[in-house]
């Protein structure tokens, strides 16, 4: 990380909360995704992980605390931090009756952008997700993980800094699951695109990511995938202390 | 899994990123809007088109009104001049437009109902990381919602036309305003049933709680003049309906005539249920804050 994280984050969530009726769903979350950064969030099912998403993609409006995409307030800029923000969302969520091709000029409409620019664009991010052949087939011909490199695709078409994806190898096979990663951290390394990824799966994380461990919508520990737990503790192992040890107050573990 | 970005300057901003600050490809504007707008009823009229069983079933319910219904009751219910007819009119005349605005009142809930299905399947969500502002996404939702129901109504006269149904061709032309103000206001009523529907499978009782009764107490099937002579209060129940404004606008406009009140009520309900279903889709406020939650994380 740089020195001061908050020069200039991707993506800025300071003391944000959320409560479903009485449930709080999140409790003063803080993190930061710096940019040309992949940042993992790791937590069990349940732990916030997707109403946190929510949030950050304006589904709800925070109730509490600050949201800054690029360094834009979602709260006061709310089209300017959409504008730089694309989304994989855990359902999915293409049309299954349209084309491939159809599909991703729709969400290039969602972004104002014109349709000769969109053409050019496809192209490109086909041709990154290794589907260009595909491009006239309908989605529902196509198979779970390619659907989600589409998806993928989509969710760049607008050139977007930064990059949220909720549990997108979920239900892949080991090869579909091995693709999308690695497509993810191409873009991170060759474009420098801004990445918080949300997980469970401790084998999608490098040593060199940033980790954020949310636990009952808490942020229980933070920092480098290979320095947050003790010393000769596995980040599986540090995770499941973490998640196994009772919430407590608000201050959560920082790493070292 | 293999990583080569060193974590001591991964920090720092890449060098591409200072070559473009503003690596954003859609315009924010008004013609990015626009073209927002042609995309969203683009997606519409595609899978409008991809089920033809849809097209066909939504074309049929009418024809089936105008052939068999209106046929047998030819005889039966005479309809004396009433405007904006200035002559006796058949049976199957008079019914023309009151079955071509149903067809949008179909249209209307059908559209609501995707938006249920929208909202279950996530591609709502997609919808509303558009960046432009959300009653402008409602509206461009409700706009191609709209469009397919304009065009569906069309195909519907078109089949009506060998029918006799005696509309001036001009009137073809002076009843595409209406048929535009009739369908908003019918998808601005759906959009708003849509926010109240929490899944689905409740949506069958809407079908029977809203449309059946819209349509049959309204001046659809019948001048409003021959429910007076049954019942009062029926008639009162009619005129108050927002449909029969709609059937009255479409109809006058097909004989190129306009009809003041019928226009003010239908734009009037139009926008307040718009209003509504604005401030039920709103992020803070509406139902995404009170039901969006997800499994597991909602109470």
């Amino acid at each position: 990380m740089s020195a001061d994280p908050r020069e200039g984050a991707a993506l800025d969530i300071a003391d944000v909360s959320h409560h479903f009726g009485q449930r709080a769903a999140l409790s003063n979350v803080s993190l930061q995704v710096g940019r040309g950064r992949f940042t993992a969030l790791l937590g069990p099912n349940g732990a916030g992980k997707t109403t946190l998403f929510s949030v950050v993609t304006r589904l709800y409006s925070n109730q509490n605390g600050r949201v800054s995409i690029l360094g834009h307030p979602l709260d006061r800029e709310p089209s300017r931090a959409l504008a730089r923000l694309g989304v994989v969302f855990q359902a999915r969520t293409l049309d299954t009756d349209l084309t491939v091709a159809q599909n991703l000029f729709y969400h290039a409409s969602l972004h104002g952008i014109a349709r000769r620019a969109a053409r050019d664009r496809i192209d490109v991010l086909l041709n990154r997700v290794g589907l260009a052949d595909r491009r006239n087939d309908k989605i529902r011909t196509l198979s779970g993980g390619q659907s989600r490199r589409i998806e993928i695709a989509r969710s760049l078409i607008h050139e977007p800094r930064l990059l949220l994806l909720d549990e997108p190898t979920v239900g892949l096979d080991l090869e579909s699951r091995a693709d999308i990663v690695g497509i993810v951290r191409a873009l991170v390394r060759e474009e420098g695109l801004s990445v918080l990824w949300a997980t469970h799966i401790f084998e999608e994380i490098s040593s060199e990511d940033d980790v954020v461990v949310l636990h009952k919508g808490r942020i229980v520990a933070r920092g480098l995938a290979g320095q947050i737990g003790t010393a000769g503790e596995t980040l599986e192992a540090t995770f499941r202390r973490l998640v196994a040890e009772p919430v407590k107050g608000a201050s959560p573990k920082v790493a070292a | 899994m293999s990583n080569t970005s060193n974590p001591a300057v991964a920090g720092s901003p890449p060098a591409g990123e200072a070559v473009r600050p503003m690596p954003h490809l859609g315009r924010l504007d008004f013609v990015g809007y626009l073209r927002a707008l042609g995309g969203i009823v683009r997606r519409e009229l595609l899978r409008f088109f991809n089920q033809k069983e849809r097209f066909f079933s939504a074309l049929v319910r009418p024809l089936v009104w105008l052939f068999i219904f209106a046929a047998g009751f030819r005889n039966t219910l005479g309809v004396s001049i009433v405007p904006p007819y200035e002559t006796y009119v058949l049976y199957e005349v008079y019914v023309v437009p009151g079955l071509a605005v149903m067809i949008q009142l179909f249209n209307g809930m059908q559209s609501s109902l995707s938006m249920v299905y929208d909202r279950e399947v996530g591609s709502m969500k997609v919808l509303l990381t558009s960046p432009y502002p959300r009653w402008t996404l409602l509206f461009a939702k409700l706009v191609a919602g709209v469009s397919v129901s304009v065009v569906q109504a069309y195909a519907f006269l078109a089949v009506a036309w060998f029918w006799e149904t005696d509309i001036p061709p001009l009137g073809y032309l002076t009843a595409l305003p209406a048929f535009l103000a009739a369908g908003l206001m019918l998808g601005a009523i759906g959009l708003f049933l849509s926010s109240l529907v929490k899944q689905l499978e409740n949506f069958a009782s809407i079908m029977n709680f809203v449309i059946f009764p819209m349509f049959f107490a309204s001046s659809a099937l019948y001048p409003l003049w021959r429910i007076r002579e049954s019942s009062e209060t029926l008639y009162w129940i009619c005129e108050a309906n927002p449909f029969s404004h709609a059937v009255e606008l479409v109809r006058f406009a097909l004989y190129a005539k306009f009809e003041p009140v019928a226009c003010a009520v239908v734009i009037g309900t139009g926008l307040v249920f718009f209003t509504m279903a604005v401030i039920a889709y709103d992020p803070g406020r509406g139902i995404m804050a009170r039901r969006g939650g997800p499994a597991g994380e909602a109470s």
